[in-house]
Order: structure tokens, then sequence, then C-alpha cells
């Protein structure tokens, strides 16, 4: 995400529009950034209703902070970084779910130190895997099952490329752990796609 | 290395951020070791994987915003 873009054209019109009070083009603004926003704020919450209620008020939050945008970002990276910190709001106020233990979804070792696994060969390329799409809603619903801590850095990270000090600020955690938590999401996803990929690789 | 210390290291292995002494000792080890070899494969296919099923060319278009929920929002807009 980066945020040193210039201002495009079709932008700086929108936000005169914006900041006129044109009812169009705040509905402009919601059909062309509201997909993009939905699709982040359901990965971070696992949630499609928890989705929609946060960008619901991530675009009433920012329709109300307009004068407060200053153009030095783009208008997407802006609403998108009101609608991350949202849902990230929004999933450390809501009851939490029982979780799976991301330990049980760790890689184990012996006393000597190897793993106690043998992995067996993924022997189709990833690219060419994830060309169905049954597979990439697979690859969602496992990315929702990961613990909350968890699924959120994988996210931040992985997903939306954030970096690590980026991502260690909106979560309000160490450096240090949030590489741990990426690292650990990371695995406990491999296992968890693991006996995907494997049979339909067969 | 065991089999142990490469997997904690596997992430600034991934991201480049392994010192020298350390990149050669997990070298060394992943030249060894097949299983450590083919779980850094699958580690690294994890992550593109992630990638790929959430990514703009997924099946979750960017664009793809509900009608109903454009239609609450600007509802909502006037109630403000």
């Amino acid at each position: 995400m980066s945020s040193a873009t210039p201002v495009d054209l079709d932008e700086a019109d929108l936000l005169r529009r914006l900041r006129a009070g044109d009812e169009s083009a705040f509905e402009q603004v919601v059909r062309t950034y509201g997909g993009r926003l939905l699709a982040v704020t359901r990965r971070i919450l696992g949630s499609e209703e928890d989705a929609r209620d946060v960008v619901q008020d991530a675009f009433l939050n920012a329709f109300r902070s307009l004068d407060r945008f200053e153009g030095h970002a783009k208008l997407s990276t802006w609403l998108h970084r009101i609608a991350v910190n949202a849902a990230l709001m929004k999933l450390r106020t809501r009851k939490r779910k029982p979780e799976q233990s991301i330990e049980s979804l760790l890689p184990a070792f012996l006393d000597d130190g190897h793993h106690e696994e043998r992995f067996q060969s993924w022997d189709e390329p990833v690219d060419k895997v994830m060309e169905r799409a049954e597979t990439r809603e697979l690859v969602r619903k496992h990315i929702d099952q990961l613990p909350d801590g968890y699924r959120t850095v994988l996210v931040l990270r992985d997903i939306e490329g954030l970096d690590t000090e980026e991502t260690a600020t909106m979560l309000g955690l160490s450096v240090n752990a949030t590489k741990i938590r990426l690292h650990r999401a990371r695995q406990a996803l491999r296992t968890l796609l693991a006996p995907h990929f494997r049979s339909l690789a067969s | 290395m065991k089999c142990r210390e490469l997997a904690d290291f596997l992430m600034d292995y991934v991201s480049g951020e392994l010192s020298d002494d350390s990149l050669a000792h997990f070298e060394l080890h992943l030249q060894r070791c097949r299983n450590c070899h083919e779980y850094l494969l699958q580690y690294e296919s994890t992550i593109k994987a992630g990638r790929i099923a959430c990514g703009e060319a997924s099946d979750e278009l960017p664009d793809d915003i509900p009608d109903d929920l454009v239609k609450a929002v600007m509802a909502a807009r006037k109630l403000t």
C-alpha cells in the first residue's frame, strides 16, 4: 500500500465534488471503492455480515472527515486505511468465537530436532492448482479459520502487502511479535492446505 | 542446523533477511534434507496460494459491491 502516489485527475475531480456535497459523487465513491473494502474487511473479520457493517461505518466516517483528507495519499488508500482500522476495531470488540489452537497446526519435532512428519510433495505447481475456483474458495475458507490474531497478520502482510512495521503499528504489536505471528499463520495455513493440495494433485 | 531451527529461519530466508552465516548453514541443511526442502516449497506455495485466493484477480472482484449495501450507505449518510 503505497501512500506516496500522486493523486490522479479523476480523483481530484471526485474530491472536489464530494466537498461540494454532490450526492452522485458519494455514490460513485461507494461503488468504485466499496468492493475492494468489502473484500479486505471480509478477510480480516472472516464474516460477511460484520464486513458489511464495517464498510458502511467506514464510508460514513470517511465522508464526515473529508476535510481532514489532505490529498497527500490517494483517496483509495485513505479509505482502505479507515476500513482496515474499523475492521480491526470491530475484531477487538466482538464476542470471540471459540478458536482452534494454532499450536496443533504448527510442525512438530522429534527430540533429535527432526520433523515428526514426512511431507508428501504437492505435485502440481501452486499457480496451476489455484486456477480452479473451488481451490481459491477453499484457501479463503481456511484463511478464515485461522485464529483472529494470526489471520489479521497474514491478511495485512501477505495479502494487503503492508510491511512488518506498518502491520505491527496497526495491530498494536511489537515488530518481533508480528513476525512470529506471521510465520505461525503461514505454517498453520500450510497444514490446513496440505491434505487438499496432496489429494488435488493426484 | 537441525530441521527445527531451519523451520524457525524459514521466514527470514524467504524474505532474504538471513545473515550470511545463517544462510550458509540453512542452505547446507537444505541440500541434505529432502523433508525440509519439501517443507520450504510448501511454505512458499502457501504464501502464494493466499495471495492468489484473495488477490485482485480472484473471484472477489474489487468492484463488486452489492447494490443493497450501496443503498444502505447512501441512506445512512442522509441520516447523519
